[in-house]
């Protein structure tokens, strides 16, 4: 009662009430109930844009299956030039960024500025260690001769438990360049995610976000983690192709 | 502040926890790929990579324990057309062979 009593007074005075403004957090916008329906409407459309996402990659994918079923021996042996090494060694880069990413987001629930930042900061330092690697990858690629174009050469053989197919090479440069557009589409979600988590890191040190409002690390924190589950698929279906031979 | 406790993180070691099942399943995966299981061996790459999405999906993302039911259904409803996508694509793909 005391409260409609002063708006009362005000708006007979023809002052603007200010009631309603130092009730809430300036994070929250007018057109939200509470905080908590705001953070669910910024999920929810952050979960229909990774949609997109997924139905992006899942026409690649897609694609992925019905050659590597129709030309499978090609697929094995373009397979069997790719590093497992490397490939297993980024897995885990991508998985510890995922960790490192969740613990950001509870640090920025916490209210603590540092140890947030510091979270973000490790993340882009693992997100840039997985593209170098992915470069030398690359370059290997290019020395081999076995990026798709005109000078993309392929001798090499399926090695079936030591019977050696040969493989149509035309067949095996299509392998390549699966290969090539999904990592690439992967890495170049990568520079973006790298890109994000950098501006995300500066925010967070100039103390933009609160235990109120850190909807900007959870959003970006779902986009990381749908990179890593993409590359969690792209890992095994192309290093990892009829190996025990 | 009530609005807090609906909000499911977890705690730090169990995300530890989550990331270290996570390398186990590489590790399994990078290890399935050079035992010989025939037709097998793309299905079960496929099986553990399918159980560290989940795991990723449910745990990281906070889908299981999000407030909001209608974050759910998204979630699913992008798998289903995907499922879709790849189906059907399949079924028409893998049947040709009478042409």
């Amino acid at each position: 009662m005391p409260d409609s009593q002063a708006s009362a007074s005000q708006a007979s005075t023809g002052q603007v009430s200010t009631m309603e403004h130092e009730a809430h957090n300036p994070a929250l916008l007018h057109h939200f109930a509470d905080a908590q329906q705001q953070k669910n409407a910024a999920s929810l459309g952050m979960w229909l844009f990774l949609v997109t996402e997924i139905m992006f990659f899942g026409g690649m994918f897609c694609a992925y299956l019905i050659y590597r079923l129709k030309y499978f021996d090609a697929f094995a042996a373009g397979s069997q030039q790719l590093s497992i090494k490397l490939g297993a060694f980024n897995t885990a880069v991508l998985i510890i960024s995922s960790v490192t990413v969740v613990l950001a987001v509870k640090a920025a629930e916490a209210g603590k500025r540092k140890v947030l930042v510091g979270y973000l900061a490790v993340t882009v330092l693992l997100g840039l260690t997985f593209l170098v690697v992915k470069g030398f990858e690359y370059a290997e690629k290019f020395e081999k001769h076995h990026v798709p174009g005109p000078s993309f050469n392929f001798t090499d053989t399926f090695d079936d438990n030591g019977k050696q197919i040969p493989v149509n090479p035309k067949e095996a440069e299509l392998f390549f360049s699966i290969y090539f557009v999904m990592t690439g589409m992967h890495a170049l979600h990568m520079i973006i995610g790298c890109g994000l988590f950098t501006g995300l890191a500066i925010l967070a040190w100039k103390g933009h976000y609160s235990p109120e409002y850190f909807t900007p690390i959870e959003n970006g924190g779902l986009y990381w983690h749908l990179v890593d589950i993409i590359w969690i698929y792209l890992f095994p279906l192309l290093y990892l192709i009829s190996r025990h031979s | 502040m009530a609005q807090h406790e609906e909000h499911t993180t977890h705690s730090q070691g169990f995300y530890l926890a989550i990331g270290a099942i996570l390398l186990v399943l590489t590790a399994t995966t990078v290890g399935a790929a050079f035992v010989n299981l025939g037709p097998f061996n793309p299905i079960l790459a496929l099986l553990i990579a399918t159980i560290k999405a989940t795991l990723v999906v449910l745990f990281f993302m906070h889908v299981k324990g999000a407030s909001e039911k209608l974050t759910g259904a998204v979630v699913v409803s992008g798998f289903f057309f995907l499922a879709i996508l790849i189906s059907l694509s399949l079924a028409d793909y893998m049947t040709r062979s009478w042409r």
